[in-house]
């Protein structure tokens, strides 16, 4: 290319020792032009941020670049001596990292932080620092600059470490910013916010972006051209638009089709068995070929050169060798396996009885001041929650980080002492009952936890993972027939038997969210909180669970209340949704109320916040502005009030009650009404 | 903050009674004062009356916790329990078994004691700081490997020979300073020197590696990797970044032990003859002056909790992310 | 007949205990990984080989038993046998003659001593009488003692320099004409084989290499076997084995195993050759060989840093976990507690406690049948008294973790699953925490092997008639006024302990390597 900024080429880098080094990125080249957005999109473990720190010669301790050459503006990086690249490191290529969290210092303020980046690129007297540093703070978005700017950064939420984060990079004036999956630490409407600023802010200055993340639907909405990385490699390289309408190596289409809809709803979703290989091997021929449904023998051997299939599409894959070739339309043998019942269940739901109802769930946490440590006050995590999960159905419970839906679940199963209202399951007020009266409903009532890799003991062999519960509530008290009934759960869960005499962290991420839902399963539960189970895999390894949990539940009549964050789940899998914020419930109605007629102003922006790989489908972003306050002290009136772009002054009165809209739809705002 | 502190205040008191309560227990109730009499009379075959005279002398006459021969209120007061052990509350440290004022030792012991206490933490502290920081900045090279055993060797050596060969090598083969003594005013100084210099040797090994792991921990965080992506020098990024978020363990660590300086140090005091409250101890100990060792045991409790309040408030000071609740 | 002090059944038990849980550890691959980890670092088997030669010498000074009195020597036997006694209770006659001695109880127990002594012998002489059955010594000796009877006996006047002929101070000689001169008197034992005095260079040349060239022998043989077990289990050839082993290609290192093995054997067995006729540390101020003082304080050493962690182990475990996974009013009395303990300053603690044993022990210096069951009473009693004052630390680190564990999701889903309080404790905290407690152990023991020597200074230590390393410097420091200086006794004592210290150290910087994650990936 031409005109480009940035000329990666043949970059190579190791990591480890020298015995068995890890190839975190082996032959990437790529060029990004001056004021564009590239996209390096791929699943963890593919080597992406590593090849960003790579860019940046900053690899961890150990990691060595050994071949290849990164041009930026036409000046070889690789050669500088380490004086002259930290010149390039904020003035020529600015970086933002994934944790806004914990990558800024604690005890720096942030004005002194950004001042240290404004000092190093360009000589300025001190009084005209501190004004660069409100700039620069105002730039991006942060209100009251002057004063935040001598804050620290544990008083920031998020979404303003970021921003802090972003005018850090600017400081220096870079012609490139890398941003290394800048929003996933984020929620969907703070991470709007953060990419519109990331645009806008381009627009502004003309820099280029190497955005780094897994997110289809970012890279569909941000970026001009993207490159699909794999196990090290570039597999694909194409502009968004010709990509999005026909992906051109296996790879990136499978991931495509494993994002959940609600257009797939019928159906499972498309999923890549097996994981993405270690990168300490030497590889011979196609990396993915293990893994591809189209695998031919020529694919094993010998290197694979890039295609071209049209114009704006480069594809590293045998499948292109042939010019005439074109994609086959679905994978041989390969049937789409429509799941009939959906309807079934659906119907069902009108005349079933609730099989859990949660009146009026309230948890408070106190909060102790003072000499005696007298309760000032409570943490209102959950607030009077109202929810009726019927049997065979999905109630999805959506909301953002701290909004409390966790809360909720542990709530209902009695993990987190409830402060008021009641949970009645047949009948029975779980809230009222001692802790040991609670132990015959714990076989009906089980949970499965969002973190993998936390949720099991590592000290323990799979096998007495899963049959704990078999044995502490006696459902199979002897050995032998506890362990062929762990062996069948684990057939069921497609993990297999002889899983059973191995050690958690043997297993992907996926394969343990499997054995969490055989632990589930074991005691044969009516109800499974699902917590987010889904939100710490990538995408095709989350296609696998939600099938697997789809699966279940028809086959076993399950009830789920499905805890999540992300909307794209939620149409594919839920029948019921109900939208939380600030530790009350303000939408609730069957899932196609809910996502295609949001009423509540609240649903409406979180909607239209969520990024999609539809252009067609695409909705005005709402804009938010601020962050959620503290369940400590929620806003008089309606919780929502301060941030709502519709909001009347008769918001700030009372909470507004319960409106319904249809039999099944209800939310809580007062102005529903007027939009009839 | 004040609502804290006095919190913390009012939660040492159940502590210091506890205190008093094992003490009380240890000197009281295992052994009578009889066995104690004998102990100091020092002959097995003591009269029952040499025995009394000392008690009386001693004020270990009284029954243990209540005095049912004496009129109302001293029934409780006129006791060994009230009159050895609740007096402490008042700082009331009584007589040594040798008829000497306690409190008044104490008072003058102490600042010969932290004159040596607080050189000895302050070089050693700048030391290691530095040395770790030094080895940090060269880390993984043989620099670093080399260091670290060399802090592993000197760790290893028990500080008796620090002490011995300290003032063996300094006092005696080039009788640079004076082997032991003391004195007062800037007299004091050249007495002072090898103390100091030898309580620094000993804590060097102990204090770096520490130190380094603190540096360690820092240097792989996050927000170093955000500082080298600004383009900072390496060395501002271990000064300016890991430097600082490093010193709020250590710091914290030294204020713990501010207040237990005034203890002294036991060993190096008794050695280099200075009349602090370490050698005091000692002496007691080995004197089994047990009025002193009780009154030595309430003080370092109530210098510890002290050292406890100070690290928490000494928390919000440095470290912008903590409240005191 | 064999004897059982309290010390030497707690070593039994510490020596179970290990077994147990090493083979605990092999079937557990999370405790398995890491040890294994800890054996392929050569600083780490380096160590260990050390501490092997340690522990082999502190298990045989921990097997007592009554000497059996040979029935030949009955008839002129009772004051064969307090001779015997005397040269035990030796090391204590020490503190008798202290010239600078301040220490007025000291001379008390040396007086004390010698009343038993005259037990002893009442003892003897009355058993006497029923000479059939076989009599036994009332004093206790080891099998480290029988062992090393010959350095035991050959006990010197005073002082003498390592590898001495003659005596460390002059004396009046009479010589063969009559006349009396001062000047220095050949050695009772020390190179009493020498005709000329002058020869010794030569003789110690001689025997050093004869003693060098044994360990080396004994090390060869050990070699091969080593070797040949190596090449069975892999199925190698011997010549096979050999060369992978000494190119270092073993996942062990055993290269560096043997290099360790080959220093310490020959440095025993040239001490061995060089002792039998000479006194290599020389000797003390009652002519007392230093090198066995030093071997005899080895066990006094390991005690110490391992009783003492043992004995607090299930306090600080047990109130650590609960702490922490019960919360609540548990939480508030076990924080209370420590915090409590902790706040009196641990040796003004230990000097306390150990004064009022004294003053017990003094009081009612009846009920103990021997000065070396007394003494390892003490022993016992520091052991446990160092625990009071060193469980907190653990304590509340235990406390802290099982504080985050009680969170994790597992323990969560625990509950969930109805499991009990007890098993959850049992079963997902404890296995949790466990590697918290072996870190604790391993770095704990130099720490406390260091702190008796400190506190023996002080007198707060072990019995004085114990051998240890802390009496042995305390006994020295006073003749370092001494001109020309007397400086093997502290030599000998740094030597041995910095050794063993060191050996500690770097194990246990490996073991916390090995089993801490965090750590790890700083390093």
């Amino acid at each position: 290319m031409r005109d480009a900024l940035l000329q990666v080429s043949n970059l190579t880098a190791e990591l480890g020792g020298d015995e068995r080094p890890v190839r975190v990125c082996d032959g990437v080249g790529f060029a990004i032009r001056r004021g564009e957005t590239m996209a390096l999109l791929g699943e963890s473990g593919c080597g992406k941020s590593m090849t960003a720190l790579a860019l940046m010669r900053l690899l961890p301790l150990g990691g060595r670049i050994v071949s290849g050459s990164v041009q930026l503006a036409g000046r070889e990086l690789l050669t500088l001596t380490e004086r002259e690249m930290r010149t390039v490191r904020g003035g020529g290529m600015g970086m933002i990292f994934q944790e806004p969290q914990t990558s800024l210092n604690p005890v720096l303020r942030v004005g002194d932080q950004i001042a240290e980046a404004v000092r190093l690129h360009g000589r300025l007297p001190r009084r005209r620092v501190t004004e660069r540093v409100v700039e620069l703070l105002r730039a991006v978005g942060i209100p009251d600059p002057a004063r935040r700017a001598s804050e620290y950064p544990h008083q920031l939420s998020g979404g303003m470490k970021q921003r802090v984060m972003i005018a850090m990079a600017l400081a220096g004036d870079p012609q490139l910013l890398i941003a290394d999956e800048p929003t996933t630490a984020l929620d969907v409407t703070i991470q709007a916010q953060v990419l519109q600023l990331l645009k806008g802010l381009q627009r502004e200055t003309g820099m280029a972006v190497l955005l780094i993340t897994h997110d289809l639907g970012v890279v569909a909405e941000t970026a001009d051209r993207l490159a699909v990385m794999y196990a090290g490699q570039i597999v694909e390289q194409a502009s968004v638009d010709a990509f999005f309408a026909q992906p051109a190596h296996p790879y990136s289409r499978k991931l495509l089709e494993s994002v959940p809809s609600a257009g797939k709803r019928r159906g499972e979703l498309a999923v890549i068995p097996g994981r993405v290989p270690p990168l300490d091997q030497a590889f011979e021929g196609c990396r993915f070929a293990d893994r591809c449904p189209f695998v031919m023998e020529t694919c094993r051997s010998g290197r694979i050169e890039w295609y071209q299939p049209n114009t704006e599409q480069w594809v590293r894959c045998l499948l292109w060798a042939d010019p005439r070739s074109r994609f086959l339309p679905d994978e041989p043998g390969a049937s789409p396996a429509a799941v009939g019942s959906d309807q079934v269940s659906e119907d069902a739901r009108t005349d079933a009885d609730a099989l859990l109802v949660i009146e009026g769930l309230k948890v408070h946490f106190p909060i102790q001041k003072g000499l005696f440590r007298r309760t000032v006050g409570h943490v209102k995590a959950v607030d009077g929650v109202d929810l009726h999960i019927k049997p065979g159905q999905t109630l999805a419970l959506v909301g953002e980080s701290g909004c409390g839906k966790t809360t909720v679940g542990k709530g209902i199963l009695q993990l987190e002492p409830p402060t008021g209202g009641q949970v009645r399951y047949t009948g029975v007020d779980l809230t009222r009952i001692a802790a040991r009266q609670m132990r015959p409903y714990r076989k009906d009532l089980q949970i499965i936890f969002q973190d993998p890799f936390a949720s099991m003991n590592p000290r323990m062999l799979v096998g007495d993972i899963v049959g704990e519960g078999m044995q502490s509530l006696g459902i199979e008290r002897g050995r032998v027939p506890r362990r062929r009934r762990v062996a069948e759960l684990l057939e069921q869960v497609g993990i297999g038997a002889q899983a059973m005499d191995r050690y958690p962290h043997e297993f992907s991420g996926g394969q343990r969210q499997r054995i969490c839902i055989a632990r589930a399963l074991a005691v044969e539960p009516k109800v499974i909180v699902c917590d987010e189970p889904t939100s710490a895999l990538d995408v095709s390894v989350q296609a696998q669970i939600l099938n697997l949990l789809k699966r279940l539940q028809q086959e076993l009549g399950l009830s789920y209340l499905f805890i999540t964050h992300d909307i794209s789940v939620v149409s594919y899998l839920a029948q019921e949704v109900a939208v939380m914020y600030l530790g009350r419930v303000v939408e609730q109605g069957t899932a196609a109320e809910v996502l295609d007629d949001p009423r509540h102003p609240y649903t409406k922006a979180l909607l239209s916040a969520v990024p999609s790989m539809d252009k067609a489908g695409r909705r005005e972003i709402i804009r938010l502005e601020g962050d959620m306050p503290s369940p400590s002290a929620p806003p008089v009136g309606c919780h929502f009030h301060p941030r709502c772009p519709e909001a009347l002054p008769e918001c700030r009165q009372a909470y507004p009650a319960s409106v319904p809209i249809t039999e099944t739809h209800r939310a809580h705002c007062i102005r529903v009404d007027d939009q009839r | 903050m004040t609502a804290y502190i006095l919190r913390r205040l009012l939660y040492a008191i159940p502590i210091l009674i506890g205190v008093n309560l094992i003490t009380f227990t240890l000197f009281f109730v295992v052994n009578s004062p009889d066995d104690m009499a004998r102990m100091q009379l020092g002959d097995k075959r003591v009269t029952q009356e040499a025995i009394d005279t000392w008690k009386a002398e001693h004020g270990y006459d009284r029954p243990l916790l209540y005095n049912a021969d004496a009129p109302r209120l001293q029934r409780l007061t006129d006791t060994i329990f009230f009159e050895k052990s609740l007096k402490l509350f008042a700082f009331d440290f009584g007589r040594s078994d040798s008829g000497r004022d306690i409190g008044y030792d104490i008072r003058q012991r102490m600042w010969p004691s932290l004159a040596i206490a607080l050189p000895t933490l302050l070089v050693g502290l700048a030391i290691a700081i530095s040395y770790a920081l030094m080895i940090v900045f060269f880390r993984a090279t043989y620099i670093d490997f080399g260091s670290v055993v060399l802090l592993v060797a000197m760790m290893s050596i028990s500080g008796l020979f620090y002490i011995i060969g300290g003032q063996f090598l300094i006092g005696k083969l080039f009788h640079l300073v004076p082997i032991s003594g003391y004195d007062t005013g800037l007299e004091a100084l050249k007495f002072l020197i090898l103390p100091v210099v030898v309580g620094v040797a000993a804590g060097i090994g102990s204090s770096t590696r520490l130190y380094r792991t603190f540096f360690l921990e820092e240097i792989n965080r996050d927000y170093v990797r955000t500082a080298r992506a600004k383009g900072l020098r390496e060395r501002v990024v271990l000064f300016r970044h890991v430097l600082r978020n490093a010193l709020i363990p250590i710091l914290t660590g030294v204020v713990a032990v501010l207040p237990l300086l005034f203890m002294g140090a036991l060993i190096i005091e008794s050695f280099f003859g200075v009349p602090g409250l370490g050698s005091y101890t000692i002496d007691a100990i080995n004197r089994q002056d047990f009025s002193i060792v009780r009154a030595m045991v309430f003080l370092g409790s109530v210098l510890y909790i002290l050292g406890l309040i100070l690290t928490d408030i000494s928390y919000t000071l440095v470290d912008p992310r903590v409240r005191l609740s | 007949m064999p004897v059982i002090l309290i010390t030497d059944a707690l070593i039994f038990l510490l020596i179970a205990v290990g077994i147990v849980f090493g083979l605990y550890a092999a079937r557990h691959e999370h405790l398995r990984g890491p040890w294994r980890q800890v054996g392929r670092s050569p600083v780490a088997v380096a160590a260990l080989v050390v501490m092997l030669f340690y522990v082999g010498i502190g298990v045989l000074d921990s097997l007592h038993f009554h000497p059996r009195i040979e029935p030949l020597a009955e008839v002129g036997s009772p004051a064969a046998t307090v001779n015997e006694a005397d040269a035990v209770t030796g090391p204590d006659g020490k503190t008798t003659p202290d010239e600078q001695g301040t220490d007025a109880s000291g001379s008390q127990r040396s007086a004390e001593q010698a009343q038993e002594i005259t037990q002893a012998k009442d003892t003897i002489s009355a058993a006497e009488p029923g000479a059939s059955a076989p009599t036994y010594s009332t004093q206790i000796i080891s099998v480290l003692d029988l062992l090393l009877s010959g350095l035991r006996e050959r006990q010197e006047k005073t002082f003498s320099a390592p590898f001495a002929t003659h005596l460390f101070v002059k004396e009046a000689i009479e010589q063969p004409d009559g006349s009396v001169v001062r000047a220095y008197p050949r050695l009772e034992h020390g190179g009493a084989h020498l005709e000329d005095p002058s020869q010794r260079s030569f003789d110690l040349l001689f025997r050093g290499l004869f003693g060098a060239i044994k360990g080396l022998m004994v090390w060869t043989a050990i070699m091969a076997g080593l070797i040949a077990l190596l090449g069975w289990r892999r199925r190698q050839s011997f010549n096979d084995t050999a060369t992978a082993l000494w190119r270092g290609e073993t996942a062990v290192p055993w290269r560096v195993v043997l290099i360790t093995l080959a220093i310490m054997l020959v440095l025993s067995f040239t001490a061995a050759e060089l002792g039998a006729k000479y006194h290599i540390l020389g000797t003390d101020k009652v002519g007392e060989d230093v090198f066995y003082q030093s071997l005899k304080s080895i066990r006094t050493g390991l005690v110490i840093g391992t009783l003492t962690t043992l004995v607090m182990l299930p306090a600080a475990i047990l109130l650590g976990i609960m702490a922490g996974y019960l919360g609540g009013r548990t939480d508030d009395v076990i924080q209370y507690l420590y915090t409590t303990l902790n706040s009196i300053p641990g040796v003004l603690l230990i000097a306390a406690a150990i004064l009022m044993l004294q003053v017990y022990m003094t009081n009612n210096a009846d009920q103990f049948e021997s000065l070396v069951e007394r003494a390892d009473l003490r022993l016992l009693f520091l052991c446990i008294i160092l625990g009071v004052t060193s469980w907190t630390g653990l304590c509340r680190l235990l406390r802290g973790e099982s504080l985050k564990l009680r969170e994790v999701d597992y323990v969560q889903a625990a509950r969930a699953l109805g499991v009990r309080h007890s098993t959850v404790i049992a079963r997902h905290i404890l296995p949790n925490v466990l590697h918290i407690v072996m870190i604790t152990v391993v770095l704990d023991f130099s720490g406390l092997v260091l702190a008796e020597a400190v506190l023996s200074y002080v007198n707060i230590g072990v019995d004085p008639t114990m051998n240890s390393w802390g009496n042995m410097i305390n006994s020295a420091r006073l003749e370092l006024a001494r001109d020309p200086i007397v400086w093997w006794s502290l030599a000998a004592a740094f030597l041995f302990m910095f050794t063993l210290v060191l050996a500690a150290n770097l194990l246990a910087d490996v073991v916390r390597d090995a089993f801490d994650p965090r750590l790890r990936s700083a390093s």
